[in-house]
């Protein structure tokens, strides 16, 4: 495995001088100070930094979650941050995969319907049982999250987020809190989806380790991208020491 | 299925409660208005179908005795369709084991046996025969009164000579809908009733032969009602005619009008006071169930769900609550508006019911219902949509709260944090504080407005039977009689007190304002049988303890002025007369004089429109010497039986008013109509207490599941945490009860507006114990409600809390 030829790299991210400002009340935090950065397709680009540095704000406003207070994010040639609400929408229901950090499932669905939510409106989705079989979670179909663990919930978060086929992927902290085995399950499935329809990913992780699977690392601090990291040999999941 | 749909159906389960709760609240709102425009409908369209098809006279006309052959003149007034005369006489009625004597109104039937106008609807038996003199058909409420039946016999005085008269038949008439005995104010069906005889008899017993006292006209479509009515009293002047009149003042129609306006105003004011509360309510509670569904619409965002698929996952499941809700209220609105239709009818013996189901109310209720739930969803939806998604499915951001009183914080080192908590809480909502305030405010006002009226209605005895007419019984002459009798009536076993009065009938006309009203003379004073050796054309020695008093505003007596009339507030406001000015008086009877009186008084009264003046002054200006029509008198209860006895016996006497009967009967009466009627919209009332008290408590708990589990994971216990929600309750709630007072008046006096008419006002009284009864329901479904959702909180997710964020 190597890094994406350059002939064949095309940029789908492509981020100069994004700022991010939350106001609450009176206090200001500056949750992204100028980023510039790219993400070419077919990557896997892991975020590494400290807790509160700006990494999950990166990927809301790059998956249209949302607004930049400042800077450009172009998606293939469009400026996403132009889009109004509608395109918006549009661009998420065909372009991207979510993994949240806190899971996000809805507790009246099961598994299984919890990705239907996403398949039923998707254009070329799996079966849902599908995408839960990648996750290695086909004897839970039927559970509610109520009665999966929290690393069985984030799987299913996985399977909902793959099972459109997006043609990007972005992940909060999938394995979080996950062990290493179901860690390594996550991750091959991440990979294998990479692998097969050349999904550009994106993966924030407190993990260091984990590191080893992308093809680039970038590191945050402060709002800021400090450097960035390109892997010369990318591990499998399954090689990586947690 | 849909996996939102999914979604949507599991939600409705697991809420079912809460869900239930809302559609009951849409159920009250949405019956009231079918119930109550429902049953106003249907009984005036009985009541027109019922005039249609018996043919209700339009006209009326009373006369001392009028030769047959007049009808011919009569019947060529231009304008007029039929007419017929007849001889109504009153006479006191004897009835076998029923102790009190009765009053009956006698009515003569055409020669041919049957009335063309005001025909009679048949129940049992037939009606006499033109040649039969003692049979007699009557009226159906009288007759199940003391259980009579074709073949049953009673005694009557007619003409001064007891007869023994026979029911051949029991009958209905659209005449007497409403019938009330003279000088009572309500329907007692076994004191008064209504006697059909055979012309022949009746001319017979009251030496009318060839001749007759009362004539009733029916008037083509293009007739004019004042042209006839001003033809038809020239026609009777030289015999006695009392001047003609209308419906309007046909005392069944009137009392019957009123009684539907009654209804009416009930149509026209609840339902848009319930509908409105109900908007509001649901409103405020979908708003607040949806805010906390923030994360999810954030999330269906995220997802790539557009606005509108997200903003009707959620109509859709408010939708379903208030389809469920309208339909529960199409069907208890219908359910109780045929209840109290049929429970009308009843009452007024309508021999049959046209039920009107209009689907204008349904409809309307039922936009009504949706677009407050939906413009309630919308709204927060389009909060929470309008979020970015990454702040939406984030929790919303910790609040901001205020420092309590920086200054009195010294106060609170000595409340637990608990407290601190509740308080800050609620200062930092404020506004979501305020509305459940509102609403349970709201839910005290409805009942409040449910449930007054038995106040008014005591307000109304009191003042009546207790304050004003204090006499036990009132006896009408049968002819106008010298004022010596009053003393003989003195002298009868068990009278107490006696006091005279003689009523006129009359037109009072102010500019341009008429009124036909009769002018009842009283003494300014009582006298005691024991100053019976007193003259009584003295002038009569205030006893201070009159039976009939007039009273005013404040409820203190007024002493009775010398000279001039004293009108009721009504009648004054009606001709817009104010103390000293001049009323022309037009005297029907006796001298048929037209006087200008001035007004020197004005008085309450909460029954009808009268007016009175001293009956010296009165006798005066008819130039006649001292003339009473009846005397209220006070009856000692031991002697009663044998009072009753005489008088049933004394020819002179036609009809007697006995006021504890009446009173008694007005009860019933009342427990009838009011009660069953207040009882519905205090159940809906009740309803939406509850829903409010209870969705109020639950949307609480979940707003603040998070915070409480939290609260439990440090380590307090089931019964603290619960205290934070019950003690926000209990605070909410104390606000509310002063301001659902306030409101509740205020929709009450709305109400009371409507409820006037000519024969009846309804005086804004609330009685104490319908404030305590209506804060106590309410308070009663908080409490039950916090008992609920206090067993929720035992159950609160700790795991849930730790397993996710925050
Ligand atoms: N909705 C918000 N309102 C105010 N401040 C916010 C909001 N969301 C994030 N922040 C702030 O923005 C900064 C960056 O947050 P972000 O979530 O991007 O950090 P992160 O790198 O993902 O941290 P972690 O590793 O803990 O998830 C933090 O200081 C955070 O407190
Ligand atoms: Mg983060």
């Amino acid at each position: 495995m190597s890094i994406p030829q350059t002939d064949e790299s095309t940029e789908v991210f492509q981020a100069t001088g994004l700022t991010k400002v939350y106001r609450t009340g009176d206090v200001e935090v500056h949750a992204l100070r100028g980023v510039d950065m790219t993400l070419y397709e077919g990557e896997v680009a892991v975020f590494l930094g400290p807790s509160g540095s700006g990494k999950s704000t990166l990927l809301n406003i790059l998956g249209g979650l949302d607004a930049a207070s400042g800077g450009r994010v172009i998606f293939r040639g469009e400026e996403l941050t132009g889009f109004d609400e509608r395109s918006l929408t549009l661009y998420r229901r065909r372009n991207v995969g979510f993994v949240f950090q806190f899971y996000n499932l809805i507790s009246s669905l099961t598994a299984r319907e919890n990705v239907a939510l996403v398949t039923e409106i998707s254009d070329h989705p799996m079966r849902p049982e599908e995408a839960l079989a990648l996750v290695d979670l086909s004897d839970r179909m039927d559970h509610f999250p109520a009665q999966l663990s929290g690393g069985e919930q984030q799987r299913v978060a996985i399977a909902r987020a793959i099972a459109k086929r997006p043609e990007v992927l972005l992940c909060d902290e999938p394995t979080g809190a996950l062990d290493s085995k179901v860690g390594i399950v996550v991750l091959e499935a991440l990979t294998a989806i990479n692998e097969e329809l050349g999904t550009t990913t994106a993966i924030i992780t407190h993990n260091a380790a984990i590191r080893e699977i992308a093809h680039r690392v970038f590191y945050f601090a402060d709002g800021r991208i400090a450097s960035t990291h390109i892997n010369q040999r990318r591990l499998k999941p399954r090689d990586v020491s947690w | 299925m849909k996996a939102l749909d999914k979604k949507l159906l599991r939600d409705l389960m697991s809420m079912w409660a809460q869900a239930l709760a809302v559609a009951l609240v849409v159920a009250a709102g949405v019956a009231t208005l079918i119930l109550a425009v429902g049953a106003y409908r249907s009984l005036d369209e009985t009541r027109a179908a019922y005039y249609e098809r018996y043919r209700f006279a339009h006209v009326f006309a009373v006369a001392t005795r009028a030769p047959r052959g007049l009808m011919k003149r009569v019947l060529e007034l231009p304008g007029v369709a039929a007419a017929e005369a007849r001889i109504t006489k009153n006479a006191l009625l004897d009835i076998d084991r029923f102790t009190q004597p009765a009053t009956g109104l006698v009515i003569s039937l055409p020669s041919n046996g049957v009335p063309t106008l005001n025909r009679l609807y048949i129940r049992s038996g037939r009606l006499p025969q033109p040649g039969e003199t003692t049979a007699v058909a009557i009226n159906e409420d009288f007759a199940a009164a003391h259980d009579f039946r074709p073949g049953s016999q009673f005694k009557a005085l007619l003409g001064g000579r007891k007869r023994t008269l026979t029911v051949v038949g029991t009958v209905l008439s659209p005449e007497f809908i409403y019938s009330v005995g003279p000088g009572d104010f309500v329907p007692d069906d076994s004191r008064f009733g209504i006697l059909w005889m055979a012309e022949k008899a009746v001319e017979a017993a009251y030496n009318l032969e060839n001749a007759f006292n009362s004539v009733s006209l029916s008037l083509r479509r293009d007739a004019s009602q004042e042209d006839v009515i001003s033809r038809l009293d020239a026609l009777l002047e030289r015999y006695g005619g009392r001047g003609a009149y209308d419906r309007d003042d046909q005392f069944s129609h009137a009392f019957l009008d009123s009684e539907l306006d009654q209804l009416s105003a009930m149509a026209r004011v609840l339902p848009p006071i319930f509908l409105v509360v109900t908007a509001f309510l649901i409103n405020m509670v979908l708003t607040r169930l949806i805010a906390l569904e923030r994360e999810e619409i954030g999330l269906f965002k995220a997802l790539g769900y557009g606005r509108l698929a997200v903003a009707s996952h959620y109509l859709k499941l408010v939708m379903v609550i208030a389809a469920a809700g309208i339909v529960i209220g199409f069907g208890l609105g219908t359910w109780f508006g045929d209840l109290l239709t049929r429970l009308y009818g009843n009452f007024f013996h309508f021999p049959f019911l046209v039920f009107q189901r209009n689907v204008d109310v349904y409809v309307i209720s039922a936009i009504v219902a949706s677009t407050s739930a939906g413009l309630g969803t919308v709204r927060a939806v389009r909060s929470a949509i309008n979020l970015p998604p990454a702040v939406a499915m984030q929790p919303p951001a910790p609040a901001v709260y205020r420092r309590l009183w920086s200054r009195g914080a010294v106060l609170l080192r000595h409340v637990s944090q608990l407290t601190i908590m509740v308080f800050r809480h609620l200062m930092r909502w404020p506004l979501r504080a305020a509305t459940t305030t509102l609403g349970i405010a709201l839910a005290i006002a409805v009942l409040v407005t449910s449930l007054f009226p038995v106040g008014s209605v005591n307000f109304m005895v009191d003042f009546t039977f207790f304050q004003s007419d204090r006499q036990d019984a009132s006896i009408t002459f049968a002819s106008e009689t010298a004022d010596r009798v009053v003393q003989n009536v003195g002298r009868l076993p068990g009278v107490m007190v006696v006091e005279q009065f003689r009523t006129v009938s009359t037109k009072m006309r102010l500019r341009h304002n008429e009124r036909r009203v009769s002018i009842v003379g009283r003494p300014a004073g009582t006298y005691l049988t024991g100053d019976m050796s007193q003259a009584p054309d003295l002038p009569p020695r205030p006893t201070g303890i009159d039976l009939s008093r007039l009273l005013n505003v404040k409820q203190e007596p007024l002493a009775m002025p010398e000279t001039g009339l004293v009108l009721t507030e009504k009648l004054a406001l009606l001709l817009k007369a104010r103390r000293g000015d001049l009323v022309e008086v037009e005297f029907l009877e006796s001298s048929r004089r037209t006087v200008r009186v001035p007004v020197t008084e004005i008085f309450q009264s909460y029954f009808g429109l009268s007016a009175f003046m001293n009956i010296r002054a009165l006798n005066d200006l008819l130039d006649e010497g001292a003339v009473v029509t009846g005397v209220h008198i006070a009856i000692d209860e031991r002697f009663e039986e044998v009072l009753y006895g005489i008088i049933k016996n004394t020819p002179a006497l036609t009809a007697i008013a006995l006021r504890k009967a009446s009173l008694v009967k007005f009860r019933e009466t009342m427990a009838q109509n009011i009660v069953f009627m207040t009882g519905v919209y205090s159940t809906l009332g009740i309803i939406i207490a509850f829903g409010v008290a209870y969705n109020s408590a639950r949307i609480q708990l979940s707003e603040r599941a998070r915070e409480l589990a939290s609260l439990r994971v440090l380590g307090f216990t089931r019964a603290e945490v619960a205290r934070i929600l019950t003690t926000e309750l209990a605070i909410v709630t104390i606000i509310a009860v002063p301001i659902g007072w306030i409101l509740g008046r205020g929709f009450a006096w709305i109400l009371i507006q409507g409820f006037e008419s000519e024969l009846y006002r309804v005086p804004l009284v609330i009685e104490r114990s319908t404030y305590a009864q209506s804060a106590l329901i309410v308070i009663g479904a908080v409490v039950a409600s916090a008992l609920i959702v206090r067993r929720r909180v035992n159950r609160l997710d700790l795991i849930e809390v730790l397993k996710t964020r925050e």
